[in-house]
């Protein structure tokens, strides 16, 4: 059922109600609809058969290793920021089969994997995680080598975004300059909107093929103070964010702390657990498995999600390079916030907060940068007050 | 429209074509490379290649050979865990995966009207044996060339006969040192940073290649600074876990670097900020 | 015609030494020679000279009853050979064998030690550079001790 063509960057209003008929155009066009819902106590992200299953009227309740889901009554769709788990999974997936290889001879051949691939519509993208998208495309899709199958899933990927309006305890994109409100690498980017007993969606198309699917849905023309809603919610929720961190200078600052005696606090507290890594919607570590069937004339290779806690991470003969808790974090958010710069330009966090919500022991990266970086500035001034 | 994407894990097979053991518990493998059609080098001395064991697994190890004979590729290995201690079990006609060549090479072109001086330890004389056969294929356009070379005894001394026709060459000066000896060694016996200050190049006028445990590596660089060669003319060759060889798997991160992509080899001045630090 | 006083300022160990302490010590000092496995002193015996080598290589080396002689390291010309001269019960702790054709100053430890008695100016630059060559062999003999290139399992 086409209507009138949608151009790019415009605004249309679509009623809540109607929110299916999006998900049926994407069926139509042979995407799987990935979305978030309430399952065991949390909002997971799984495939989505109707709009329903969405967690309307959920939101979540975050705190330093805390997260409970909460009835708001309300019937917001998208109100959950972030998930439990980030989007990751479906475009880098935490097991895949690389290839498998089979006895030929005295030698063997090679069979690379050959399946579809698979065309997911990612719906409810908070602006966090779409920047998470960009620092994953600059690791895995534009170095000299790259991965095949994100490359592939991600061209395929329909995203449709969220503006985010109800920022949680534990966020920090602002600070991060990644939110909250969506601006690129979306095909749609919804804004919803509740007026007294009215709930709609404003809904914005960020590419030709996001104008496409968006003809296919029953929408009107915004008004001026509708057209606005976006970049109002969006501001009030950069107002509100629970957590900050203060970016300047922080690759030296961390460079120059290496040695700090600080490190060994954290290393005291943190179990190495590697849950930060597993939740974070940027961390990209993988490791490599190579195993063969019991008569030895099978093998495979896979790949598999791997977190630079572990204590083999940095195994090399003789032992584990970094063996204490204190340099294994040291790495991680070391990583996160200087090395990543030098290495794509960027930093590689989001500001997310799905690492302080996940900790076991509720260590909160932000408050640690807080304090290494306090540290310092505190002794430079006993320096200069006791001159 | 999907622009397909060339992946890089995927192993090609190669035939071994000669196995040697070079110590008790080092070896060389040479590998007939089937990809090589015989244009343009093979690799860049200093390079390693992925050698995957069928069913075992993958390590990754130096290219050791002579990059003008790309259609050989020689690996030297010590037996340190499951894969080398299946590999040294290797037959002329088994086959090895290969994925590579990767890294970073040994900057020979840097080096051009100067003095070079190799520094190995150990089993670190197998990276840099390449970069010697390259500087000798082009013998006139260096300076002097020293060879200094330590390890643990007599009886862990790789390519001996080689070392000797490198010892009888006049434009090549070659030092080998041991820690030990028994009481018939004639060389001499001392760590190998001991031979660096009476070793003929011109500090101001030299590069320097260091291949070798991380501690000896550290020692040999303060001994060639003391020497007054500069943090820009060093290189050394770092290593670290790998698991994919080619930037992906974050496993050989080192401060900002990835070994497997911007090293091994680097430039010291450019990690001097987080080499020898503890557990980076 | 080269005079022993010329020969042993060039030598490194001496270098920048004023010269009147540079003519006390000509005075304690010999010109030796030695043939290839030739032992230059053992172990247990009185200490009572150093010497400077001037060319050839020589061995160090520890007896051990299981191993039989153990070289622990080898000095080239330039090098300092001894310094049990200076470090009271004044006995060698170890084997010093010629390994080829050696020329060296031997320089005689208890005329030596009496003139820095005398003189502790000549006795202070003498025991500054000892000092030196001291903490190299330490430091080189910490490496040797880190057995760098051995794989710990």
């Amino acid at each position: 059922m086409a209507t009138a063509a949608v151009s790019c960057r415009e605004l249309s209003v679509v009623e809540a109600g109607d929110l299916s008929h999006l998900l049926d155009a994407l069926e139509r066009r042979g995407y799987t609809v990935i979305g978030p819902q309430v399952r065991d106590g949390v909002v997971v992200l799984d495939v989505l058969h109707s709009a329903p299953d969405l967690p309307a009227g959920w939101s979540e309740v975050t705190g330093n290793g805390r997260y409970t889901l909460k009835r708001t009554g309300g019937s917001f769709f998208f109100r959950c920021t972030p998930s439990a788990q980030s989007w990751k999974a479906w475009l880098y997936p935490p097991k895949l089969r690389l290839w498998r290889a089979s006895r030929e001879g005295s030698g063997f051949r090679v069979v690379p994997e050959d399946g579809p691939i698979p065309r997911y519509a990612l719906l409810g993208v908070h602006s966090c995680d779409l920047h998470a998208f960009l620092r994953l495309d600059a690791v895995l899709g534009q170095g000299k080598y790259r991965d095949p199958v994100y490359t592939a899933r991600r061209q395929e990927a329909f995203i449709i975004a969220v503006t985010c309006s109800e920022p949680e305890a534990n966020c920090f994109c602002a600070s991060m300059g990644t939110g909250p409100r969506p601006t690129e690498g979306y095909d749609l980017c919804i804004t919803e909107v509740q007026e007294g007993r009215r709930h709609y969606l404003l809904v914005e198309a960020g590419s030709e093929r996001g104008s496409e699917v968006l003809s296919d849905v029953p929408r009107t023309q915004p008004d001026e103070k509708q057209a606005s809603m976006p970049g109002v919610l969006a501001n009030k929720a950069a107002a509100r964010m629970g957590r900050t961190v203060d970016l300047h200078g922080i690759r030296e600052a961390l460079y120059t702390r290496l040695e700090d005696r600080y490190w060994q606090e954290i290393g005291k507290r943190c179990l190495t657990c590697g849950n930060c890594t597993m939740v974070c919607p940027t961390c990209f570590c993988t490791t490599v498995e190579d195993t063969t069937d019991l008569v030895g004339s099978q093998a495979e290779r896979t790949r598999r999600w791997d977190s630079c806690f572990t204590g083999e991470f940095t195994y090399i003969v003789g032992g584990s390079l970094r063996y204490s808790p204190a340099a294994r974090y040291r790495q991680w958010l070391v990583h996160k916030f200087a090395a990543w710069q030098d290495q794509f330009g960027t930093p590689g966090c989001v500001g997310c907060g799905r690492c302080i919500t996940w900790c076991p022991v509720g260590i909160d990266i932000t408050e640690e940068i807080r304090a290494l970086r306090n540290g310092a500035q505190k002794s430079k001034e006993e320096r200069n007050g006791d001159a | 429209m999907a622009v397909s994407v060339e992946d890089p894990m995927l192993t090609r097979p190669c035939r071994v074509q000669r196995m040697r053991m070079e110590t008790s518990d080092t070896f060389t493998i040479e590998l007939e490379n089937p990809c090589h059609n015989g244009a343009g080098p093979g690799f860049a001395p200093g390079q390693f290649n992925m050698l995957y064991l069928f069913g075992v697994g993958e390590v990754p190890i130096s290219i050791c050979g002579d990059p003008a004979r790309p259609e050989v590729l020689v690996h030297t290995t010590r037996e340190v865990g499951s894969v080398t201690r299946a590999m040294r079990r290797l037959r002329p006609g088994d086959v090895l995966g290969v994925r590579g060549p990767f890294g970073t090479g040994w900057p020979v072109d840097e080096a051009v009207g100067k003095d070079v001086v190799l520094i190995a330890g150990g089993i670190g004389l197998a990276p840099l044996r390449p970069a010697l056969y390259a500087l000798l294929e082009r013998r006139d356009e260096f300076g002097k060339i020293v060879l200094l070379y330590g390890t643990r005894s007599p009886d862990d001394l790789l390519y001996q006969r080689e070392l000797e026709k490198w010892r009888a060459r006049f434009d090549l000066n070659v030092y080998v040192t041991v820690d030990r000896a028994a009481g018939r060694w004639r060389g001499n016996v001392g760590v190998v940073t001991t031979l660096i200050p009476g070793a003929p190049f011109d500090p101001l006028e030299t590069v320097a290649f260091v291949c070798g445990p991380e501690v000896m590596m550290r020692f040999t660089v303060q001994e060639l600074e003391r020497r007054g060669v500069a943090k820009e003319a060093i290189y050394v060759s770092m290593e670290r876990n790998m698991k994919c060889g080619v930037g992906l798997c974050g496993h050989c991160q080192f401060g900002p670097f990835f070994v497997c992509k911007d090293g091994p080899v680097f430039q010291y001045s450019k990690i001097e900020p987080f080499f020898g630090k503890r557990e980076v | 015609m080269e005079t022993l006083e010329r020969i042993l300022a060039e030598h490194p160990f001496f270098e920048g030494l004023d010269p009147r302490h540079l003519k006390a010590i000509e005075d304690c000092a010999t010109n030796v020679r030695f043939k290839p496995d030739e032992y230059i002193f053992r172990e247990g015996e009185e200490a009572n000279w150093f010497y400077l080598i001037r060319q050839g290589q020589v061995a160090l080396e520890v007896f051990h009853l299981e191993q039989g002689s153990i070289i622990i390291q080898t000095l080239g010309p330039g090098d300092v050979l001894g310094w049990s001269w200076l470090i009271p019960p004044y006995r060698w702790r170890f084997d010093a064998r010629a390994l080829e054709h050696v020329r060296a100053f031997a320089l005689d430890g208890r005329c030596l030690r009496t003139k820095c008695d005398e003189s502790p100016e000549l006795g202070y630059a003498l025991l500054k550079r000892f000092a030196m060559v001291l903490e190299q062999r330490l430091q080189a003999t910490r490496l040797q001790l880190l057995d760098l290139y051995s794989v710990r399992r």
